[in-house]
């Protein structure tokens, strides 16, 4: 069992900043996030973008903020569950919460905070009819294990760069990479599209282009794909696996679920003090929420992350006297044991 | 300023006429947004960079659009319950020209 005093659920910017506010409290955070890294939508979505609304900084890569965030919180050591997705929540007698996730890691929390985004990103997941049967069973969306795949016959299908990347590692791996992708041209980083090309003239992975899956052959177990060629006569293939890497999108997902009043896909909450939601000590904050006049920005996220580490920390101790102190004056004590501070006037006479 | 009338059938197949300004750079898909004609949180996730298909949409008019990027043509041809005349709404900027525009919201992923 994790246990920790503020469970961030998403680690998207929100999340992120909120392990800093959480720290200058002296409250622990960790975070759980499905995808595998963290950032959020800055990282998986756009993260070579740039964003021009972050105070103080008139252009910032979306990757960048997220390292700098990263940055800005090591000192308060902040645990993360990743490639995870938090599936329940179950209050305790003693007020505490304990969130559990699809792997069945447990989380022991005082605090919960949802930070969640538009929610988990879930892959997307092609419109064939029998797809869902073979889950697991030859057909996986995302590659955990790729010696899962060593000296098998492999399809992967998108024109992105996952399905670039991994036809390139797998060419190594697997005994055959077969590359479906509804066009000719893909939209990858370009050593990547050039890598495939090498791979193709070396006769290490097949291209099957312009061209769509459209069928599943199989009993329990993925053997062959039905593939159609643009103005051609649908034919098969045999193989062990079938990859799609459509891309992800997100989904609110089981956090639906856990009882929090939810409107237009967010998650309601108490915006004149500090982000709370109808359960006491669950927090929203960010995207995931909604209020009157709320706007879905980073710097929105920035601002309710610092409210609402407040409200915890008085929900924690509520019997502790406290006073805001600014970073300038009280400076960033690190759980790490580091400290840092303004440097001290220098006081020196003039002779 | 000039307003432009607008049908657009939701997801339900329910179709709304409805009027967007010229002068507010508003696309499309935020259009679709301001009148609330698709579930929040199901259409434009990525923001309008023509990075996920979630306001993809099929033209049924006869109107000349401008032409798509290279963006949006790549992230169309990794979008599922795509058509010949399917665009992104956040590509789409609403001009004059727009005027008499039909659309029809493709499903949700």
């Amino acid at each position: 069992m994790i246990t920790t005093d503020i469970l961030i659920i998403g680690a998207g910017p929100t999340g992120l900043f909120t392990v800093f506010e959480a720290g200058l409290l002296k409250l622990k955070c960790h975070l759980i996030d499905a995808l595998p890294q963290p950032g959020g939508q800055c990282s998986e979505i756009y993260p070579k973008k740039p964003i021009y609304d972050i105070p103080a900084y008139p252009e910032i890569l979306a990757g960048d903020l997220t390292d700098n965030l990263m940055e800005q919180i090591k000192q308060f050591e902040p645990g993360f569950t990743l490639g995870e997705r938090a599936d329940t929540l179950e209050k305790q007698e003693d007020g505490t919460f304990i969130v559990t996730t699809n792997k069945g890691t447990k989380h022991h929390a005082k605090i919960v905070a949802i930070a969640g985004g538009l929610g988990s990103f879930e892959p997307r997941k092609p419109k064939l009819e029998n797809i869902t049967n073979f889950e697991d069973n030859g057909v996986e969306y995302i590659i955990k294990e790729p010696e899962l795949y060593r000296d098998k016959n492999v399809v992967i299908a998108g024109g992105g760069d996952s399905a670039l990347d991994w036809s390139i590692f797998l060419a190594d791996v697997a005994k055959s990479v077969t590359l479906v992708h509804r066009r000719n041209e893909f939209r990858g980083a370009l050593d990547s599209v050039e890598k495939v090309q090498e791979l193709k003239d070396a006769g290490k992975v097949k291209l099957i282009t312009p061209a769509e899956i459209t069928g599943i052959l199989g009993d329990d177990k993925v053997t062959g794909l039905t593939i159609q060629k643009k103005g051609e006569e649908p034919f098969n293939v045999e193989t062990d696996h079938f990859i799609p890497l459509f891309g992800l999108s997100p989904k609110l997902g089981p956090l639906g679920d856990w009882g929090l009043d939810i409107e237009k896909n967010a998650i309601k909450v108490n915006n004149a003090l500090d982000y709370q939601t109808n359960i006491p000590g669950v927090y929203a904050i960010g995207d995931v929420n909604t209020y009157p006049g709320k706007l879905k920005l980073i710097l929105c996220g920035f601002h309710e992350a610092t409210l609402m580490c407040q409200s915890a920390f008085q929900r924690i101790f509520p019997d502790k006297k406290y006073v805001m102190k600014y970073t300038t004056v009280g400076g960033v004590e690190g759980f790490d044991g580091t400290k840092k501070e303004a440097p001290k006037a220098v006081v020196k006479a003039i002779e | 300023m000039q307003d432009v009338n607008i049908k657009i059938i939701d997801r339900d197949g329910v179709k709304h006429d409805i009027v967007a300004p010229t002068d507010m750079a508003m696309n499309l898909m935020e259009v679709v947004r301001s009148y609330e004609l698709a579930e929040e949180g199901t259409i434009g996730i990525c923001g309008g960079m023509a990075m996920c298909a979630s306001c993809q949409c099929y033209v049924k008019s006869e109107h000349n659009l401008p032409e798509m990027t290279d963006d949006e043509d790549a992230m169309l041809a990794e979008a599922f319950n795509v058509e010949d005349n399917s665009r992104l709404g956040c590509q789409i900027q609403i001009t004059p020209e727009l005027e008499g525009l039909e659309v029809e919201l493709a499903p949700e992923d």
